[in-house]
């Protein structure tokens, strides 16, 4: 909380000086307590997927009925869309470990 | 249910023990939103208050839905935050931030944050509103951030018309959309770079803002310092954050954003049959109207009696003409006074006196604009969990 508080006054520096010259910001985020929950092949999956993003945008997905279905889309849509370069050996095991711990 | 208020009084004291004596106290305490897996850290960045964490990197905060009550704009340290890739620009020198004006011009800009500040400024209240939002009330759910009501907030927003920098550098016969991009950018050059298109019509209508200020302020960091998009009325995803590149094109833009995301079915009301794919979509663009009770939450106890209930309105910028609130469960309908006109774009605040008997109550509001949309009875679905303007129930016991 110290980078707070340190931000905090530099941001107090801004305000004050209004449309003037501005100091460079440094923004600082919390660090990231988020963490994967144990399963199988938990290291490709953190190895693969915490590269882009922190593990909340797992956890945080709704439960759905057919899980398989529901994680094996996201992963492709990983790969397919946002370009992750996930080795295809890897694929199954990602699916296997988000729909047996999420 | 717990009352969100008194956790967030508890979250304040946490959060000021935490800034004395502890570097990692981030989780104040946790909320749980009313559908499943909903459970959420409260937690505190810099610049903002303890907010609803939805992911952290890169950082997703809802407002916690208790602010909405205090007042028709969304203190800055309470605006939601919303990125797509964790590249962020953390550090930034606003002295050397340049917003580049290209593409179909004939007299190319590279403007300092200076130039901009010194041009004729503008002010609008307007509400930005994820396309996300309420996506966790969805059903069947869906992927994707799973929010509750509170990405959403209303701001005063300061900057220049988008139309007057696009006069200066002269738009181009032929020129047809107007391509937005930000300084924020993938972790993975495989990853398609965030970048948004409005048509040029709509980009010079003089209401689209690049906006420095937000109520009396700067921008906060995490709202797009120093410099974002405001496209009232729109959903927030047009709303650019970190904005430092205009692109005048002469075509339609076919970056992923555009193109692969947020869509919404093309059928008459956007939605269709829950579970279902559309046959054809469209690029997400306004809101639609919804309305909220601010002063209960779902679960509370009242006594019973006489009673004031409150909350806000908005919708894509027609204005709100009418917001009638039911104490019935829907069966009668009773209009409440309209709070200070804001202007369209702006939360219309209302309240009610009401009289409570006892028993187990289903509050329910609905709003009507100027052009007489209204919402809907049901919710509409579709498969991004967007647009939800169902009219909303608060079940409340009155003992």
């Amino acid at each position: 909380m110290q980078r707070t508080v340190l931000l905090a006054a530099t941001l107090a520096v801004i305000t004050v000086a209004g449309s003037a010259l501005a100091a460079p910001v440094s923004y600082k985020t919390p660090d990231e307590v988020a963490a994967f929950k144990p399963g199988p092949n938990l290291e490709v999956v953190q190895g693969n997927c915490a590269a882009c993003h922190s593990s909340d945008y797992i956890a945080t997905q709704p439960p759905m009925k057919d899980k398989k279905g529901f994680w094996q889309a996201e992963v492709t849509k990983m790969i397919k869309v946002y370009g992750a370069p996930i080795d295809d050996a890897d694929v199954g095991k990602i699916v296997d470990y988000l729909a047996a711990t999420y | 249910m717990f009352d969100r208020r008194d956790l967030l009084k508890g979250a304040g004291l946490a959060a000021m023990a935490a800034t004395l004596n502890s570097t990692k106290a981030l989780a104040l305490d946790t909320v749980t939103l009313p559908f499943a897996n909903g459970e959420r850290p409260l937690v505190k960045y810099p610049q903002k208050r303890p907010m609803i964490g939805l992911t952290s990197r890169p950082p997703q905060l809802e407002t916690p839905f208790a602010i909405f009550n205090d007042g028709p704009i969304t203190p800055n340290n309470a605006f939601f935050v919303r990125y797509h890739l964790a590249g962020l620009p953390y550090d930034l020198d606003p002295d050397k931030f340049t917003l580049e004006v290209k593409g179909k011009v004939d007299k190319p800009l590279k403007l300092s944050l200076k130039d901009i500040r010194k041009m004729k400024a503008t002010e609008i209240v307007a509400v930005n509103q994820c396309s996300g939002n309420s996506r966790g009330f969805s059903e069947p759910r869906v992927a994707g951030g799973q929010l509750a009501n509170g990405a959403m907030g209303n701001a005063r927003w300061r900057g220049v018309p988008l139309k007057t920098v696009l006069e200066m550098a002269g738009v181009q016969a032929g020129a047809k959309q107007v391509v937005f991009a930000g300084m924020d950018g993938p972790v993975s050059d495989k990853t398609p770079d965030f970048a948004k298109a409005l048509d040029l019509d709509h980009a010079t209508n003089g209401e689209v803002m690049l906006a420095y200020g937000m109520n009396g302020d700067d921008l906060p960091f995490l709202n797009g310092f120093p410099l974002r998009l405001v496209v009232p009325g729109y959903y927030g995803t047009y709303w650019v954050k970190h904005l430092n590149e205009i692109t005048v094109i002469d075509n339609v833009f076919d970056g992923f954003w555009m193109k692969g995301a947020y869509r919404i079915p093309d059928t008459p009301d956007n939605s269709i049959e829950p579970g279902t794919t559309p046959k054809a979509t469209i690029p997400i663009n306004r809101f639609t109207i919804r309305s909220f009770i601010t002063s209960v939450t779902d679960g509370a106890k009242l006594k019973a009696g006489r009673t004031t209930l409150r909350g806000i309105a908005f919708d894509s910028g027609k204005g709100i003409k009418d917001v009638q609130v039911s104490t019935d469960g829907g069966k009668t309908w009773t209009s409440a006074k309209l709070g200070k006109d804001l202007g369209n774009y702006s939360f219309r605040e209302w309240k009610l006196p009401v009289k409570l008997a006892a028993g187990q109550v289903e509050l329910k509001v609905r709003a009507t604009s100027n052009s007489g949309e209204t919402q809907p009875d049901t919710p509409r679905w579709n498969p991004a969990g967007y647009l939800r303007n169902v009219v909303e129930t608060t079940r409340v016991t009155v003992a």
